[in-house]
């Protein structure tokens, strides 16, 4: 399975990473449903780390798309709250 | 749905809009190949933004450290002529100047942080239209096969992916720059003036008390500091 990590790359893990993966997304949208800033922002450190860490990262000169497209690690409650609105990271 | 489905979603949308399908696969790919080297130039434009943010707020901390070390031999000159209220006054301007220097310091390392970020973009993409640009032409070469079809559709869908992401990256580190611009500019103004009360206006009323409080305080102990300096 390919992730892409936005603004980083895209790495390979294995499928079994998916369930756990899953758990911490429900997790992340509940906190930002609560506006819970500082717990959000260790659930999205933890996802991203759980992909870097199990995944492999590919080489840039692939043209893979990816399956499963994760925020930046930056990404703010603020931002992630636009994402869920529907107008995105950034309006067009 | 979860972060991950609607993060997808952005980036589909977005890769959509950069991925004109036409009739004729090959024309695919040589729109998608134009599109990449307008998305490698708008990178190339977006770190020179950053850098340029990042100048001028550098430039700017220069200048507010240079005005700190004059109020500081001021508040020295004027505890040496006893004048105590103008040293207060001096030091009460240096505590100011002080929390916009640390503000700075905050922001240029984030600056930094895009200005790296971009640059691991620009080589990431760049890499990825030069592996497009040799493909593109072995497929064409081969175009009548089904399977340049399908490989056409991967590695245009591979790198508007690409391209998409690269494209929220720089639109990110714009809204930053800006946002940090319109308060470099306030400072600029500010120091311009010379008005140095209420510069940091963030925060409700009871912040910015507790801050002033918090700076009254530094401002007495280095008073009697200076005091002590002088006697001796």
């Amino acid at each position: 399975m390919i992730i892409r990590i936005a603004e980083e790359g895209q790495y390979e893990v294995p499928g079994s990473l998916l369930d756990e993966l899953n758990i911490i997304d429900n997790r992340i949208v509940d906190l930002v449903a609560k506006e819970k800033e500082e717990e959000y922002t260790t659930e999205l450190s933890k996802l991203i780390g759980m992909i870097r860490s199990n995944g492999k990262k590919l080489d840039d000169s692939e043209l893979k798309e990816s399956d499963i497209i994760v925020p930046p690690d930056d990404l703010t409650l603020k931002e992630a709250r636009e994402i869920f609105t529907g107008d995105g990271l950034i309006e067009d | 749905m979860g972060l991950f489905d609607r993060m997808g979603t952005v980036v589909k949308a977005k890769m959509n809009k950069l991925v004109n399908r036409m009739e004729d696969p090959r024309e695919t790919l040589d729109y998608s190949y134009e599109k990449q080297l307008e998305m490698l130039q708008n990178v190339k434009r977006g770190v020179a933004d950053v850098t340029t943010s990042k100048k001028r707020l550098q430039l700017q901390r220069s200048k507010l450290q240079k005005s700190i070390d004059k109020l500081d031999s001021q508040a020295k000159d004027a505890i040496k002529a006893d004048r105590e209220d103008l040293a207060r006054m001096a030091l009460e301007r240096k505590a100011a100047l002080n929390t916009q220097v640390e503000d700075l310091d905050i922001q240029i390392a984030q600056l930094e942080k895009e200005q790296e970020k971009l640059v691991a973009a620009e080589k990431r993409l760049s890499t990825k239209v030069e592996m497009f640009r040799t493909r593109k032409e072995t497929i064409k070469a081969r175009y009548s096969s089904a399977e340049a079809q399908v490989k056409i559709n991967e590695s245009v869908s591979g790198i508007g992916e690409e391209m998409a992401d690269v494209g929220m990256a720089i639109d990110r580190a714009e809204n930053k720059t800006e946002e940090m611009q319109a308060r470099a500019s306030a400072i600029d103004e500010l120091l311009e003036s010379g008005t140095l009360d209420d510069l940091t206006s963030s925060g409700d009323d009871i912040d910015r008390e507790l801050s002033k409080m918090h700076a009254q305080t530094g401002v007495d102990a280095e008073l009697a500091k200076l005091k002590e300096e002088v006697k001796k």
